[in-house]
Order: structure tokens, then C-alpha cells, then sequence
């Protein structure tokens, strides 16, 4: 049985005139996820992505796992290529569908041809379709307007297509079209989601975590790694930069206000990664805060991290509870990596009361009193060490 | 280390490196003894009788018949196959008792034969790390089937008399079984069978590598034993499975090697301890862990300031290895210490040191400085 893939535009099609470069990057997109699956044709014609294995043996069900994960499609089916005489077509729906088949009660039959020379129209191959599975699955009924299962026939000018059940897609828009952002991970739930909602936009991205041997472990880096491989099914490859991160932060320790750590230590996380993300060409950072989860995470302390540099800064959990975004790292199977439980750089140090509404005046006079900072800082940034980060469905690391 | 001068490893309680002679060894028999051992031609003949040739090797060591000796997976297998297989052997009675301290493959099998119905008694250790072996004989009456009891604690290193427990539970009860778990002892003391029915031993506490072990099981049990897998007459049918045998040839191999400096070592691995525990005097901080009749090789204490994984780490950084707990609980608290009623500070800042022949002076001193260093910088836990 020869098999396709096609992928139907979302938002993409809603697009006027530069549509033409959303799709040719959707198009480079797919056939980057399908190169090692086997050798795929790519096309698209009338909003909808065709995928057709161009060998026999390509292991379709991985084809269509990997991109039925690529934002930018609305949804996805597979459809079977078959002969266009009608008793082929009969077969082979019945093969292909009999099991779609069972278990609900209405269905109908659709049709359409490019190929108007085809013997019959479409109306007639609709019927004729429609009694001969009736004949085969007597239990079900004809609903034109509201079936449980919709058969999709096309007649094309080489060969006849028997669609598969549409499954919906991740939405969104293709990774890259949106530009390139740096994405905060700490090793917690909420920045795998982040990432993915930020690449849902259709930001490419790359990640930074901060280490601080030997407070943080080497299982901590091994975990963070494995999020961001996990991530890269979504998001595509990166890459996740590591900083040292024990000097500043130990010298925020020793040299400021107790309260007023945290807020200082993620004004310094900033600053480095916004000298990162201005070498790697990242447009703006991604951090996975919601509102008043924590205490950095106030109003107020959005407000003194977000002085710290001059590049946006995107919150895209900002308003979500932490059971919708535990729902998501679900979906996106980082949540049971993310629990994993290897103390991370962002919970060592940190005071039992820290202030909960910095004022930007105290902070900055905090960090006057910190004339060494800027150098360590500098030194971090520098000493970060790049993994690269291939998309992978196997990730080594299970903690 | 003396292989490696640069490398501080003194983690040997859980797992030891290979040695030289024993990769040597396995490596040999894996091209020369392809041939299965049960097969009838001339290959498969010379392969078993290398493998009855390592087997009488082990049991020498032990002081058991090459019969009654088994190769498993492992140390864990070990206790797995002893207690599940000997516990169904005895009806007359559903009485286990069992130390509070023991590896979890020796807990977990016991709580599932706790809700097939058997009634487990668990004795706690003492505070100071100590089994009171007398409290454990005063649960053991006409329904115990079984006693289970470690010789060698893993975390801490105590070292339990189970010869005279296995002589006094005989005596109340000549037919309860009793089983030991002695993967931490073998090599380090002597091991004496009498009135022991089952002990399990591992290879890679031993210098041999991970996946080989044994089983001795007595004779008198063999008939009614039932193994928990079926499917071959291997290890006559108790555990079945084709043999490893590159592994039990270097498991052979190593025992061989370690049985004859029993003697020396042992005075070696005192001096290390000495030298590590005068070291910690300097500390007011450290309270020791181990009890005053563990073994020289383990020595565990609490430094009551830092978390165990942050001086863990900071050790690594210049190649010293240690662990907190077991290496089997993957960094989760130590369930020893814990049985054993220690505070929860005490139980995140524990470290184990554990030392084999291959540790020298210098790593004990490398250690202490690397130690010494990270009571001084790194970060306390705020109390």
C-alpha cells in the first residue's frame, strides 16, 4: 500500500503576500524532520503539505509522528494511493478504513477530481462508495451533515487518494519565521514550556542554564540537556549554552542585602544572557515566569529584571496557572524529566524571606555596592560552554 | 590510587575497579571459551569444565562444596533467588525475622512475602549502628522459617555477628533457614558457613566486573527449593540460563586473587582508617557514623554543615569519589542512618568513604585537604 502524508496550513494561509515564505520554510522544515526517516517529495499545492516517500520500506508511522510535532499545521492525515478504477477504490477504502469504521455509527463519503476526464462525477463515485461500504459495515448510516467519519476520495490525474481520519496538528507557525530568541532554562517545569510555546509563535531559539558546581551537580546539566532535546522535537535544534555561574552568584552572596538576593542574582542572569543572545543573534529572551509564583516573580520584580538589559524580555506563561502549565509539559513530555530532583542554580543561596516588592532604587544601589560583579559576569558569559542540540526522539538522560 | 596517582577513588563499597588481571582473564575466555557449556562436542566440553573449574575456585574461597555454589547476575539476584526460593521450601510456619538495616533486595522480596501472608519481623539497629543480635533471637520460636541478616552493612560498615546468630537460631529452631547477605563482607572478613543455608556474594565489590555473582545454597535445602525462574537445567535448574562464563571465570579470578592478602589488607585498610578518622578530629563538627566494630573499608560520618551532593561534587572536581548513601538509592537519604534515628541534618550531610587494597595514604590525605577546603568555602546549611 503506498502511503502520503498531508499537512493542512493553519494561521499560515490567513497570510497576503509573503504566505510564499511561510511555506517555502515549512517546506525546508518538513523535509529537514523527514531526511533521516527516508526519502520524501515535498510539496505544496492548495494550502495543504504533501509528503510522499519517494522508497519503499520508510517507516511511516515515525514520519508521521515527527511531523505531526511541527508547528504551523492545522492538522494532518494520511491518505492511500490506489488505481483510479472503482473497484480498486472500493478495496482499498475498505482496507484502509474498515477499522475507522467500526465502532460509530454515521459516516459519509466525500469526493472531488482534478481529473475531469474520470468516467464518473463526483456525486456518482460519493453514492456508489457510500453503498458499497454501507454493504460491508451494515450497522452504520448516512449523515451528510454531521458524520462520525468523513471517507475523502480524490481523483487526481495519476491515481486515485483514500484519505485517512484528519488528526489536528500543533498550530501555530513555522520555527524561524519569527526570528530567533534566547530561552531561559532553568531545569524546572515551567522552561521547557515556555520554549514551546515561544517556538509555537514561530521563534527559532536557543537555551541558557546557568551551573554552579559544585552546588549544582553533573546530573543537573545532564537533565537540562535532556529538556532541551526533548523540546527539540517542537522547537528544532539549538543550542543550550551553559554558564558557570558560581563566581557571581557567590559574590552576590557575600556582597549584598540577604533580601534582596534573588532579584539581584536574576538582574545578573539577565545581563549575561542578554551578552549571549546578542553574539548568537537572538532577537529577545523567553524565561518561563508567571505572575507571583515566586517572589522574583512579583510585579515589582519583573520590573527590576526586566531593567537589567535592553532586550525583550517574553513571558508566555505570565498568565497561566501551574496546573495549566503542568498540563502542557505533559503534552510535551519534558514534566517527568523536570521533577527529576537535582538541585538547579536558581534555589541554592536563596534567603528564607526575600523581599517581595524590590524597589528599582534599592537594587541599583545594591549593585553599586558590587564593583566586582561586571567582571565575573563578563567571565561567565565568556567561559559558557555550547552544546549543540539535535533533534532527537531518543533522549539518553532518564535522571 | 596506585594504578593512577591523579585519581582518588574511595568509593569501593559501591563497586570497585576491574583488575587488570581479571579483565585479563575474561578477556582470554571470551576467545577461547565461545562454545556453550552444555554443548556435546569437544568445545563445549572444554567450557565446562573451565566453568566447574571456576566454580570450585569460588566455593574454595567460601569454604563450601562446588556444588553448592550458584552464578547469578548479581549480588541483588542473590538475595532475590535465596529468600523467594527458600522461604516456599518451609510450611510449617510463617515467621521471618529480619535486621532493620538490609539491602532492599533483601527488603523488598521480604515485604512481598509480607503480603502473601508471612509475618516479618524487622529488628532496628541500635544508635550507634550496632544489631542487637539477641533481640532478633528473641523473636525467633517453632514458626520462624526464616532469619535474614546482612554480615556487613553497606552504609556504614557494621559488622554483625551472624555466626553466632545463625548458631543460637539453629539451637532454638534447628529447622529455620537462615540467610545472609554478605556482598559487602566477602574479602573483607572471613566467612564461616556453619548453620548458614543461604549467602549471597557479588563480583563487583571483588574487582570483578558488574553482572556476575553467587549463591551459596545449601545442600540440605536444594530438593524442596523453588526457583522464581523456570526454563533450563543450568546451575542445575535453580537458575536457569546459559552461563556467563567470562564472568564467573574472572569472578574465580578475582576471589582467587583477594583471598590470598586477607591478612595483609586487612592491617593496611586499618592504618587508612586511622589515618582518615584522625584526620576528621580536626573538625569539631564530624560525628562518625560507623559504629566501633565496622569494617576497616567503610567508614561513614556526618560533617553537620554542608549537603552531601554540593561536597560531593566539589570532592569530584578533584577527582575524589565518595557518596553519601548507597549508590543503590541514586542520592536519596541514607535508610540506614535513618534507621538507625539519626536527625535529618545528619542524614543530608553524610558521607561514605569506603576503601579496597588499590587506596594508598596519599588518597586519604588528598581527601582531607580537598575536605578541609570545602568546610571552608562552600556555602552552610542555614539552620
Amino acid at each position: 500500500m503506498h502511503e502520503i502524508i498531508m499537512g493542512y496550513q493553519g494561521e499560515m494561509s490567513l497570510k497576503g503576500l509573503n504566505r510564499n515564505q511561510f511555506e517555502s520554510a515549512m517546506m525546508k522544515i518538513l523535509r529537514y524532520r523527514l531526511k533521516t526517516v527516508g526519502k520524501f517529495k515535498v510539496y505544496c499545492t492548495q494550502s495543504t503539505f504533501y509528503m510522499e516517500p519517494e522508497e519503499e520500506d520508510v517507516d511511516m508511522d515515525l514520519a508521521f509522528d515527527r511531523v505531526s510535532k511541527v508547528f504551523g499545521l492545522a492538522a494532518l492525515s494520511r491518505a492511500v494511493v490506489c488505481d483510479k478504477d472503482f473497484d480498486t477504490i472500493c478495496q482499498t477504502a475498505e482496507d484502509y478504513l474498515g477499522a475507522s469504521l467500526h465502532g460509530i455509527r454515521t459516516f459519509k463519503v466525500e469526493a472531488r477530481r482534478s481529473d475531469k476526464t474520470y468516467p464518473m462525477t463526483s456525486p456518482e463515485l460519493m453514492r456508489e462508495l457510500g453503498a458499497y461500504l454501507l454493504g460491508k459495515h451494515n450497522y452504520l448510516k448516512v449523515d451528510v451533515h454531521n458524520p462520525d467519519f468523513k471517507v475523502i476520495v480524490e481523483i487526481r490525474d495519476y491515481g486515485a487518494y483514500i484519505h485517512g481520519p484528519k488528526v489536528p496538528g500543533e498550530g501555530g507557525l513555522p520555527v524561524g519565521t519569527s526570528g530567533r530568541a534566547l530561552n531561559m532554562l532553568s531545569g524546572g517545569i515551567d522552561s521547557p514550556v515556555a520554549a514551546y510555546r515561544m517556538a509555537k509563535r514561530g521563534l527559532a531559539l536557543d537555551h541558557i542554564h546557568f551551573a554552579s558546581p559544585p552546588y549544582t551537580s553533573e546530573r543537573a546539566k545532564l537533565k537540562v540537556k535532556a529538556l532541551a532535546q526533548l523540546t527539540s522535537i517542537y522547537t528544532g535544534s539549538s543550542n543550550l549554552f551553559v554558564v558557570p555561574y558560581t563566581k557571581p552568584q557567590e559574590y552576590i552572596r557575600d556582597n549584598a542585602p540577604d533580601v534582596l538576593f534573588t532579584v539581584l542574582m536574576r538582574r545578573s542572569m539577565m545581563r549575561i544572557a542578554n551578552v549571549i543572545a546578542k553574539k548568537q543573534g537572538c532577537e529577545a529572551l523567553i524565561t518561563g515566569e508567571s505572575l507571583a509564583q515566586v517572589a522574583s516573580q512579583t510585579v515589582k520584580a519583573l520590573q527590576c529584571t526586566d531593567a537589567a538589559q535592553d532586550l525583550p524580555i517574553l513571558r508566555p506563561l505570565i498568565g497561566m496557572d501551574k496546573t495549566e502549565i503542568v498540563e502542557t509539559a505533559r503534552h510535551i513530555n519534558t514534566f517527568e524529566t523536570s521533577i527529576l530532583p537535582y538541585e538547579d542554580c536558581c534555589t541554592i543561596f536563596t534567603p528564607p524571606h526575600p523581599k517581595i516588592r524590590p524597589e528599582l532604587a534599592e537594587i541599583l544601589e545594591a549593585e553599586a555596592a558590587m564593583p566586582g560583579l561586571a567582571a565575573l559576569e563578563a567571565e561567565a558569559a565568556e567561559n559558557a560552554e555550547r552544546i549543540r542540540i539535535r533533534i532527537t526522539d531518543q533522549v539518553e538522560f532518564e535522571g | 590510587m596506585l594504578q593512577n596517582p591523579e585519581l582518588h577513588y574511595l568509593d569501593n563499597a559501591a563497586t570497585t575497579i576491574v583488575a587488570p588481571e581479571v579483565a585479563d582473564v575474561i578477556d582470554k575466555a571470551m576467545r577461547e571459551h565461545w562454545a556453550n557449556p552444555s554443548s556435546l562436542y569437544g568445545p563445549g566440553a572444554r567450557s565446562e569444565e573451565a566453568l566447574n573449574a571456576a566454580r570450585a575456585a569460588v566455593a574454595r574461597t567460601l569454604g563450601c562444596k562446588a556444588k553448592e555454589l550458584y552464578f547469578t547476575s548479581c549480588g541483588s539476584e542473590s538475595n532475590n533467588l535465596a529468600l523467594l526460593g527458600a522461604a516456599r521450601t518451609r510450611t510449617f510456619g510463617k515467621g521471618i525475622v529480619v535486621s532493620g538495616f538490609e539491602h532492599p533486595s533483601v527488603q523488598r522480596p521480604l515485604e512481598r512475602l509480607a503480603a502473601e501472608g508471612y509475618n516479618v519481623t524487622v529488628v532496628k539497629p541500635r544508635a550507634d549502628g550496632t544489631l542487637d543480635i539477641n533481640e532478633m533471637l528473641d523473636h525467633v520460636d517453632k514458626n520462624t522459617i526464616l532469619v535474614a541478616c546482612m554480615m556487613v552493612n553497606n552504609e556504614v560498615g557494621t559488622r554483625s555477628e551472624v555466626e553466632r546468630l545463625a548458631a543460637e537460631v539453629k539451637r532454638r529452631n534447628s529447622r529455620t533457614i537462615v540467610h545472609v547477605d554478605a556482598v559487602q563482607a566477602w574479602m573483607r572478613v572471613p566467612i564461616k558457613l556453619d548453620n548458614i543455608d543461604t549467602l549471597a556474594v557479588s563480583g563487583h565489590k571483588i574487582h570483578a566486573p558488574k553482572g556476575i555473582g553467587a549463591l551459596y545454597l545449601s545442600d540440605r535445602l536444594v530438593q524442596a527449593f523453588q526457583p522464581p525462574y523456570l526454563g533450563g537445567e543450568q546451575e542445575r535448574g535453580l537458575r536457569p540460563g546459559t552461563e556467563n562464563l567470562p564472568y564467573a571465570m574472572g569472578l574465580a579470578a578475582a576471589a582467587t586473587r583477594l583471598a590470598k592478602t586477607m591478612h595483609s589488607r586487612d592491617t593496611a585498610m586499618r592504618a587508612l582508617n586511622q589515618r582518615l578518622r584522625d584526620g576528621l578530629k580536626a573538625f569539631p563538627e564530624v560525628v562518625i557514623n560507623s559504629p566501633a566494630n565496622a569494617v576497616p573499608e567503610v567508614l561513614n560520618f556526618s560533617e553537620n554543615c554542608i549537603k552531601s551532593e554540593t561536597m560531593l561534587a566539589w570532592l569530584a572536581e578533584a577527582q575524589i569519589y565518595v557518596s553519601s548513601a548507597s549508590a543503590c538509592g541514586r542520592g536519596q537519604p541514607s535508610h540506614t542512618l535513618a534507621a538507625m534515628g539519626k536527625d535529618p541534618l545528619s542524614i543530608d550531610t553524610a558521607i561514605r568513604v569506603s576503601f579496597c587494597g588499590d587506596n594508598t595514604s596519599e588518597d586519604v590525605d588528598a581527601f582531607l585537604n580537598r575536605f578541609e577546603d570545602g568546610m571552608k568555602h562552600l556555602q552552610r546549611i542555614k539552620k
